[in-house]
């Protein structure tokens, strides 16, 4: 027993028993499917789940494989698109949500900008489909366009938050100084606001391209036949004998996002102030 | 610039239109229970080429004021004249007034040089003249060895200096600063005080200064106003605010004062007697505009006091010495009169080792007639 009178150390989590079980075992769910998936990535034989030797003969096949080529290269089109486009409606609500004076229904806005992160996934994915498919039967128009649109939609959220967070951080008495020495509202936006909004932009718009990177529900309802993405490639691969062909794809993806977040980081620290 | 300078000071002589006026200017924030009367029916006529400080606490409105001078907030009501022509409608980039911001608010992306040469890129001028009038700018701030820092790595008072310069270069006709000084530490502050000073004299630009430093008001300004809870009380030069005090704020905001409260005896043209409520008679000079009846307040300065050792009776005012502060120039004696009440005097210490009074005593004050001030209560 703790005798009352001792003085207590300070609350802290760390304290509390179990705390290092716990974490250990979160870290363990979090990391062991990865390093599972990236070490079986390097297996010689042809069985996700039976170690063979060390072997790169899956990146190999991935990089020669026509299909994933050809989707590798869809995906990414598809996530700069989208992610151009988003980050460019993301930046002109940011300023609408921040360089005005708050006005009535503002609250409604951010609800509506951010809904993307509310609504089901599926419930849009399906909305999508039934517009789309009546634009396409009206229209006739085909291809990739439909997919562009999708994608930029359910991006904007993403690329918003960091541009809105920076405008947020941004003292407004900077736009009002370049005001006062004559700088007309266009001016103040290109000399001033946008320079010091690079970093929030860059930001929203790597985090929308690897969001739309890695998207599978509403691009398996958009696309036509023929527009696989990586992800929907790889859904696809899992109803026929799945090899660690997959892993080697899911380990470059991974790689690829990692090194997102490293340059997200890099940014921050270097002009987030 | 020698030459603007010229121009500037000819036409102050040929009684052109008053650099900046405010007429019955009115600002009101937020409605409903949140309403709150910043600019209440201010009026104020600042002259071309004058060192005009607005002067009161913090949240008289000061601020609010050079914000609809700048154009960054429009009055709910009045009109504001910029050389006689009305600006209430003009954005604040089509009018020519420059701020020097509170924090500076200087680009933390451009330069030295570059944050100088904002103004003058925006009204289009030509590369050469930029270059040229950038030099000046950072010689007349002596920020020249800086020039391509960048903002962020300068000490509060480049920062200031930086201020200055971006805010001068475009030649304003109205230069507005808010509270510029205060966040330098004191000595630097001081020297900042005469340099801006000089710095106005030398460019001739009418300066608009916000401080809630009344030490700092009296030092540079040709003029002050004295504002409280949204209104002027005073405008003036420092010796007629601080001399001839209109209102009681005004008197107590500005250095230090003793406020007596009298009856009035006898008027005698500019002249009055009057029986103070201690008993003691005293006279003094009526101000302009004030016709005395009832009762009034007299505002005694402590430094235009004298006190003596009580012999008789003599003396504008009897009490007990309650405490003597020795403050090296000078030596503040509060005496405790007869209606309780402290009075303070203050007299200059000489080379003396001794202290000619001590605590308890009887004292005797003295006072001239024209030294002191009188206010409707
Ligand atoms: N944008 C604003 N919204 C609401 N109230 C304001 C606003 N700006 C100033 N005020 C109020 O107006 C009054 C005067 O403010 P200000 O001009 O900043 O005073 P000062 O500069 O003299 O300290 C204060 O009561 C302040 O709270
Ligand atoms: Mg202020």
């Amino acid at each position: 027993m703790i005798s009352p009178i001792r003085k207590r150390p300070p609350f802290s989590l760390k304290s509390q028993p179990g705390f290092g079980t716990i974490a250990g075992l979160c870290f363990v769910m979090l990391y062991a499917p990865i390093i599972t998936l990236v070490v079986y990535s390097f297996n010689a034989g042809k069985y996700i789940s039976m170690w063979e030797g060390f072997s790169l003969q899956w990146y190999v096949a991935a990089w020669g494989n026509e299909a994933v080529q050809d989707a590798t290269i869809r995906s990414l089109y598809l996530a700069a698109q989208a992610s151009v486009y988003s980050t460019i409606l993301a930046t002109m609500a940011a300023l609408g949500t921040t360089r005005t004076p708050p006005f009535r229904g503002l609250t409604a806005i951010y609800a509506m900008i951010n809904q993307p992160l509310m609504v089901p996934e599926i419930v849009t994915a399906v909305a999508l489909l039934i517009l789309f498919a009546m634009i396409k039967s009206l229209t006739g128009i085909q291809g990739m366009v439909y997919l562009v649109i999708a994608h930029t939609a359910f991006c904007i959220p993403f690329a918003y938050l960091p541009i809105r967070a920076r405008l947020e951080g941004m003292d407004l008495i900077l736009e009002t100084a370049a005001a006062d020495l004559y700088a007309t509202p266009w001016k103040t936006f290109w000399r001033i606001t946008l320079p010091l909004l690079w970093p929030g932009i860059i930001a929203g718009a790597m985090l929308a391209f690897v969001i739309s990177l890695d998207d599978v529900v509403i691009t398996e309802f958009v696309k036509s036949s023929g527009q696989e993405t990586l992800p929907t490639y790889m859904l696809g691969q899992l109803r026929r004998v799945i090899t660690p062909e997959i892993n080697a794809i899911s380990t470059l993806l991974l790689g690829l996002s990692m090194l997102v977040v490293c340059v997200l980081f890099f940014i921050e620290r270097k002009f987030g102030k | 610039m020698a030459e603007n300078r010229g121009t500037g000071q000819e036409k102050a002589e040929h009684s052109l239109p008053a650099a900046i006026s405010a007429q019955r200017v009115t600002k009101v924030f937020g409605d409903g229970k949140n309403k709150v009367l910043a600019l209440d029916d201010v009026s104020l006529t600042i002259e071309e080429n004058e060192f005009f400080t607005l002067l009161g606490p913090s949240g008289c409105g000061k601020t609010t004021l050079l914000r609809l001078i700048a154009g960054f907030d429009q009055p709910t009501s009045g009109t504001i004249l910029l050389r006689g022509e009305e600006i209430s409608h003009l954005p604040p980039n089509q009018r020519s007034v420059n701020t020097v911001f509170q924090n500076y608010a200087l680009f933390p992306h451009m330069t030295v040089a570059k944050n100088i040469s904002f103004g003058l890129e925006m009204l289009g001028k030509k590369p050469d003249v930029i270059e040229k009038t950038v030099g000046d700018m950072l010689a007349l701030v002596k920020m020249e060895a800086l020039r391509d820092r960048r903002t962020d790595q300068l000490s509060g008072g480049q920062q200031q200096r930086v201020a200055l310069a971006r805010a001068l270069a475009p030649r304003p006709q109205v230069l507005l600063l808010d509270e510029p000084l205060s966040a330098l530490d004191y000595k630097l502050r001081k020297e900042m005080q005469i340099e801006l000073k000089q710095l106005q004299h030398d460019t001739g630009i009418t300066f608009i200064f916000v401080t809630h430093d009344q030490e700092e008001a009296l030092t540079m300004s040709d003029r002050i106003a004295v504002m409280h809870v949204g209104r002027i009380l005073q405008v003036g030069t420092p010796r007629q605010i601080y001399n001839q005090p209109s209102e009681r704020f005004v008197a107590d905001f500005i250095g230090k004062s003793n406020f007596l409260s009298a009856d009035v005896l006898a008027v005698e043209g500019r002249h009055a007697r009057l029986k103070l409520s201690s008993g003691q008679e005293v006279g003094a000079a009526i101000p302009d505009g004030m016709t005395p009846d009832g009762s009034v307040t007299v505002v005694v300065r402590p430094e235009y006091t004298q006190i003596f050792p009580k012999s008789n009776d003599a003396g504008d005012l009897q009490g007990v010495l309650e405490n003597i502060v020795y403050l090296g120039t000078d030596t503040h004696y509060h005496i405790r009169l007869p209606d309780a009440s402290i009075f303070v005097t203050r007299s200059q210490n000489q080379c003396k080792v001794t202290e000619a009074f001590r605590a308890g005593q009887s004292v005797s004050v003295v006072f001239s007639p024209d030294s002191v001030q009188l206010l409707r209560c």
